[in-house]
């Protein structure tokens, strides 16, 4: 995974093509010694192409899962805290937007946007933080009553600073989970809506709209399908299991389940 | 039983309200109209925008934003989700209705074979701890949780459509349906559903045997458990009859939960292989900026799943005595 994050940042070095430059000569190309992962229908070379998309589909879920966390944290952080009307509120709309089908809601919000990157990480980021605000929330139940927090309301402490300073803190772990299983998440529906066409625009690469564009060339290039998605899968599985490793490592009780796997494949 | 039916759903019912107003509220106030498609996207000239003012008044998108909710709610409450904008301007309720069966059908195939396939894998896997099945199992759940539906689409597609030539890859039924005989037809329909099937079901069947693991290997653990085998139970009504049961609990509420995924999945599954279903048509209303059709998804979709979610919490209470209770204590 960190092989995967050196390799996007260092994108611009070391492509060893400009990732938007068409070469005539070179449309579809087999995998070569030039161009190890082949061309496309623009005679871009893909593995440069790919080297870029991973900077886009890395930056979507890392922000996004930003966003999600911050409005899970506020939202969960008052509902939790303050509990009654607040905690009310907060929890049938964490219940509106668990019922909408997400992609849905994504699809209408994207038809009325200019898509770009930025625009994709909002909106991910906008639909995703219910989980957060619900863990959140549950760890702020119980952690509220504990003496600690009940000793600096005694001494007057504002409710922003005992929940930033005192709970917060304690009520990180399973957030942390959350958000590690939230990235590759985030970028699987990246990758997604960028196979619809309504996410990050062509002629900017990300994997997403590589494998759209290796749709139309199905019959003569595979590898133009191919390689993208072979990327998405490493993303994503490398992520989920870090995610499963943390949370084996803070939940001992469920530790035996999958770790041995974690450990074996990393 | 029927009282908490319908307490149900009545407090189903400000949900989905709710639903329509904020996708109402996020929709209108997105930047981007569909009078700027049909009138011409750079144009300036006078016409232009007087043709362009004409299509708001059409269309009622130059009346303040809560007017146009309310009438939409209003004619919403008579069914009446308005016409579509795109230039054919049929009912959207006719255009939705003649996709629904086809999103309809394969949802509920592909759930079918989840719960059937899903839940004997979990129950082995969580007998059998650690065993072969177990390990081959579990490298299936993390390889299906990640593999992004519509590369999957691909792949089998580029195999079994391109080099073996085997299955169709498109649509649901051959140029060549109506000149079939009435069997032929029903394999060719059958024959076109197997790879969109199989893409839409995959992640599902794993994230499904995942928590039927899970949920198993907790029961087995239980003092119940141990009392029955105590008792002299073989094993097999030990496992399928008392352990089994109280597995299953959890799992309905994570179908129900699981739903707005599954359909939002179709999606994908709809627009690669060109069946011509919700997925799709949303697709297609959201490149035309088509508002009442967007919003008529919405609302379906929305509905469709408070209904199944309704449908999850009945079943729970049916096998669950425990709720049962509560619901009567009208905790509820």
């Amino acid at each position: 995974m960190i092989c995967l994050a050196t390799l996007a940042i260092l994108a611009p070095w070391i492509a060893p093509w400009d990732p938007n430059r068409p070469d005539i000569k070179k449309i579809l190309d087999q995998p070569s010694k030039a161009h190890p992962l082949g061309t496309d229908q623009l005679g871009r070379d893909v593995l440069s192409r790919m080297l870029y998309g991973a900077r886009v589909s890395l930056a979507v879920g890392f922000v996004s899962v930003g966003i999600a966390t911050l409005i899970g944290i506020a939202l969960g952080a008052a509902a939790g805290y303050h509990g009654g009307t607040i905690d009310a509120l907060v929890m049938r709309l964490v219940d509106l937007m668990l019922v909408f089908p997400r992609f849905f809601l994504l699809l209408a919000v994207l038809a009325f946007l200019r898509p770009s990157i930025w625009t994709i990480m909002v909106v991910i980021g906008l639909t995703g933080w219910m989980s957060v605000a619900r863990l959140v929330r549950a760890e702020f139940l119980t952690l509220r009553e504990r003496e600690f927090v009940l000793w600096s309301q005694s001494i007057g402490a504002s409710a922003f600073r005992i929940i930033w300073r005192h709970i917060l803190p304690n009520a990180m772990a399973p957030v942390l989970v959350a958000m590690t299983l939230g990235i590759p998440a985030a970028i699987l529906t990246e990758s997604g809506l960028s196979f619809l066409g309504l996410g990050v625009q062509p002629p900017r690469a990300s994997w997403g709209n590589i494998l759209n564009e290796g749709k139309d060339a199905i019959e003569i290039g595979w590898w133009l399908s191919a390689y993208p998605g072979v990327a998405i899968l490493v993303t994503v599985l490398s992520y989920n299991l870090l995610g499963e490793g943390i949370r084996d490592a803070l939940d001992p009780r469920l530790r035996q389940s999958v770790g041995r796997i974690v450990s074996r494949s990393r | 039983m029927l009282g908490y039916a319908l307490r149900r759903l009545v407090l189903a019912l400000p949900l989905l309200i709710g639903i329509t107003f904020v996708s109402f509220l996020v929709i209108h106030l997105a930047p981007g109209e569909p009078t700027e498609l049909q009138g011409g996207e750079v144009t300036s000239t006078q016409s232009d925008r007087e043709l362009r003012e004409r299509l708001r008044e059409i269309y009622g998108l130059d009346k303040p934003l809560h007017v146009q909710y309310w009438s939409w709610l209003t004619r919403l409450a008579r069914l009446d989700f308005g016409r579509s904008f795109s230039p054919d301007a049929r009912p959207v309720l006719q255009k939705i209705g003649e996709r629904l069966p086809v999103t309809l059908l394969l949802n509920i195939v592909e759930l079918a074979i989840i719960v059937v396939l899903a839940i004997p894998i979990g129950v082995f896997s969580a007998t059998r701890q650690y065993s072969k099945f177990d390990k081959v199992t579990t490298v299936f759940v993390f390889v299906g949780f990640a593999t992004p539906d519509f590369w999957l689409a691909l792949m089998l597609m580029i195999l079994f459509g391109v080099q073996l030539g085997w299955l169709p890859i498109s649509q649901l039924r051959s140029p060549m349906w109506e000149y079939m005989s009435f069997w032929q037809q029903h394999w060719d329909f059958l024959t076109h559903l197997v790879l969109p099937v199989v893409v839409a079901t995959f992640g599902g069947l794993a994230g499904f045997s995942r928590y039927m693991r899970q949920s198993m290997l907790e029961v087995i653990r239980q003092d119940y458990i141990q009392s029955a085998r105590a008792k002299g139970l073989a094993e097999g009504v030990v496992i399928g009859k008392h352990a089994l049961r109280n597995a299953l609990l959890p799992i309905v509420t994570v179908l129900g939960l699981s739903l707005p995924g599954l359909i939002g999945g179709s999606v994908i599954v709809e627009s690669i292989f060109a069946i011509p279903g919700m997925g799709q048509l949303m697709v297609q209303a959201v490149f035309e900026r088509d508002y009442p059709v967007i919003m008529g998804n919405l609302v379906i979709v929305a509905a469709l799943t408070l209904v199944a979610n309704l449908i999850a919490d009945l079943t729970y209470s049916l096998i669950d005595p425990r709720i049962r209770v509560a619901a009567r204590r009208g905790r509820r």
